[in-house]
């Protein structure tokens, strides 16, 4: 599988990041082929987030390029490249506390949105069934992902789990082909870092989705990446298979072992 | 629990209704000066509404409300003002062309009221565009300055404003049926626009810019178009108040009404139409009891002098105390529906079913 030449939809090319002195991401390049599960690890502080937040949009880098699908999206704006197909959640939950569940789904349906402003703001027929379509939608996508019961609570009142659960969700919504998820099992016990597990998977299929995620949790890397990748200090010291990683030396002595003790 | 659109729509249509019967009663049975007072908190619902609207619900500090109004005011100022006015009024320095050539008859007044908000929303995008790029308070400062560049300006630009003088005997052509179809109408769009997929942006990047630009939201172009919305309101309230006291001067739009418009808005509940409405008739009436305090008053022996400004001194306070203590506001971000009316009503009702089966 892994060496089977599939159409690759995330091409990061010599990436560097330098935040004034300090170099957060150095020559970091990356290639991920359509329907792949991929994985970054390593330790605090490597770079991880970083390079996300360049994928997005959200930091343009010092040097190197970014292709998604064919494109250079390097330097878009987060919104324009949330519109080419990339979703993300946040290491720290970011969602909009104070509107419902429902709400916080729908925004993300407002980038695909085809009527007009002006059709909206004297609520024409055409804005009203767009709008009815949405919320059927939105709850449609909240039912699959168990949160339909909560459609009209304030997300800042949902249980840390749950939140998790609707930032993915509401990235869903934008309908993405790629999915960067900044680890999403953190401060889950075992049995819900399972779950989470499942989930992952399970949306991979229903939504045709591309996935790339960072987690310091081996259990659930180990378990559903297809292919992992090692940063330290800005640089990958290692990418293969879950098998070869974990019997990497290098990996073992600057990440892993650590790891296992904690895990 | 929820209603069909349906009937929503015909509740919608009675409510209007009962404010046209309102207008239509008070035009025939108020006073000269409670036609005055009820026309002014119109325009404070027509102000006050839509400054929520950049304030509250899109989270962006603006202190430009009484610029805007001062563009609208002016402007509608100058396109009803008749030639002969005119004339009288620019004695010393002739007014500007093409200014001076013609007049909006009454029936084009509406025109001159909307050309006003338009002129004011295009002031809302040159002031908007470089400011909300950035991130931080630069908007505030930038609109503090605009409401002070406005009133250096019309203090100055005689050929258009006629100086500290102003502009006197415009025709009084605001009256209820104009305030309180424009504060309807204000009321009807900016709910339209807050239910919508676009106040739902707005309301995104008050919670969470970053969260909201990485769900494709162009944080940028959604506070600009809140921005601009809440601009050319502002203008169009400053045409109706212009034409309605028949004056504009460079104190009518000091900063003092952008702090009147700031305190309904907190005191409603900053993001709550329904605060904004409520608490822009309250306030107007407020104000109007509140006279009282600046005219001298005689308690016994003591004496106490009318002190001018004593209202602000007041409000002032208010504020503060708001902000301290009352930080929701009367309503919080509570909005008023037909399906929380429906299901209260429907509550009771059942209450009162259930209750002897209780005892
Ligand atoms: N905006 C920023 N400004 C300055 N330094 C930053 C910024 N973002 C990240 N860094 C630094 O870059 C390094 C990598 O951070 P990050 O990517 O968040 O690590 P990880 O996600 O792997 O824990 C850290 O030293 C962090 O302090
Ligand atoms: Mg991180």
């Amino acid at each position: 599988m892994a060496g089977s030449p599939e159409r690759v939809i995330l091409d990061v090319q010599n990436v560097t990041m330098a935040f004034g002195g300090l170099i957060a991401v150095r020559d970091f390049s990356l290639q991920i082929s359509c329907g792949q599960l991929v994985g970054l690890i390593g330790p605090n502080g490597a770079g991880k987030t970083t390079i996300f937040n360049i994928i997005t949009g959200q930091y343009s880098p010092t040097q190197g390029r970014v292709f998604f699908d064919g494109k250079d999206i390097t330097g878009l704006k987060p919104y324009a490249v949330t519109k080419a197909g990339i979703a993300r959640t946040f290491q720290n939950i970011r969602l909009f506390d104070s509107m419902t569940v429902l709400e916080n789904v729908l925004v993300a349906y407002h980038v695909r949105l085809k009527s007009s402003f002006w059709s909206a703001l004297f609520a024409l027929p055409g804005y009203t069934k767009e709008e009815r379509a949405m919320r059927e939608k939105g709850l449609e996508l909240l039912e699959r992902v168990e949160l339909a019961h909560l459609a009209h609570e304030p997300a800042g009142s949902l249980p840390y789990g749950q939140q998790r659960r609707l930032e993915i969700a509401r990235a869903l919504a934008t309908q993405p082909k790629l999915l960067l998820l900044d680890e999403p099992a953190a401060g889950m016990n075992p049995e819900e870092t399972a779950q989470l597990a499942d989930f992952i998977l399970q949306i991979r299929d229903d939504f045709d989705l591309t996935i790339f995620l960072i987690e310091h949790d081996m259990s659930l890397v180990m378990k559903i990446c297809e292919e992992i990748r090692v940063l330290d200090y800005g640089t990958t010291i290692a990418h293969g298979t879950p098998a070869e990683i974990q019997q990497n030396p290098k990996v073992i002595e600057a990440y892993l072992g650590e790891a296992e003790n904690y895990a | 629990m929820i209603m069909s659109g349906r009937m929503k729509l015909v509740l919608n249509l009675i409510s209007i209704g009962l404010v046209a019967l309102f207008v239509f009663l008070a035009d025939r049975y108020f006073n000269a000066y409670l036609v005055r007072v009820a026309n002014t908190a119109a325009i404070y619902v027509v102000a006050a509404v839509s400054y929520n609207l950049i304030n509250g619900t899109t989270g962006q500090l603006s202190l430009g409300p009484n610029g805007f109004m001062a563009i609208g005011g002016y402007t509608t100022a100058l396109l009803v003002l008749p030639v002969v006015q005119k004339e009288m009024v620019w004695f010393l320095e002739p007014l500007v062309w093409p200014f001076n050539t013609f007049s909006f008859p009454q029936h084009l007044f509406v025109l001159a009221v909307i050309i006003g908000g338009i002129l004011a929303a295009i002031g809302g995008f040159i002031i908007g565009y470089p400011t909300l790029r950035l991130k931080g308070d630069y908007l505030a400062i930038a609109t503090f300055g605009l409401g002070e560049i406005i009133f250096v300006l019309s203090n100055n630009l005689i050929p258009l404003t006629n100086g500290a003088l102003g502009i006197k005997s415009i025709p009084e052509y605001s009256n209820l049926w104009w305030t309180w179809g424009w504060a309807v109408f204000t009321v009807i769009v900016i709910k339209n626009i807050t239910n919508s997929s676009f106040g739902r942006a707005m309301e995104a990047v008050r919670e969470n810019e970053v969260a909201a630009e990485a769900m494709g939201i162009d944080v940028f172009k959604t506070k600009l178009l809140a921005f601009m919305i809440s601009a050319f309101f502002a203008g169009v309230s400053g045409g109706l108040l212009a034409t309605l006291i028949t004056t504009v001067s460079p104190t009518l739009f000091s900063f003092f009404m952008t702090f009147n418009l700031l305190i309904i808005i907190v005191l409603g509940g900053l993001g709550s139409i329904t605060g904004a409405t409520v608490t822009a008739v309250l306030f107007t009436i407020l104000q109007e009891l509140l006279r009282a305090v600046e005219s001298p008053i005689n308690i016994g022996p003591i004496h106490l002098p009318g002190i001018s400004g004593m209202r602000m001194v007041i409000f002032a306070f208010m504020l503060i105390m708001l902000m301290l203590f009352f930080r929701r506001g009367l309503f919080g971000q509570w909005e008023f529906s037909w399906d929380w009316l429906y299901s209260k009503l429907k509550r009771k009702e059942v209450a009162q079913w259930q209750a002897p089966l209780n005892e």
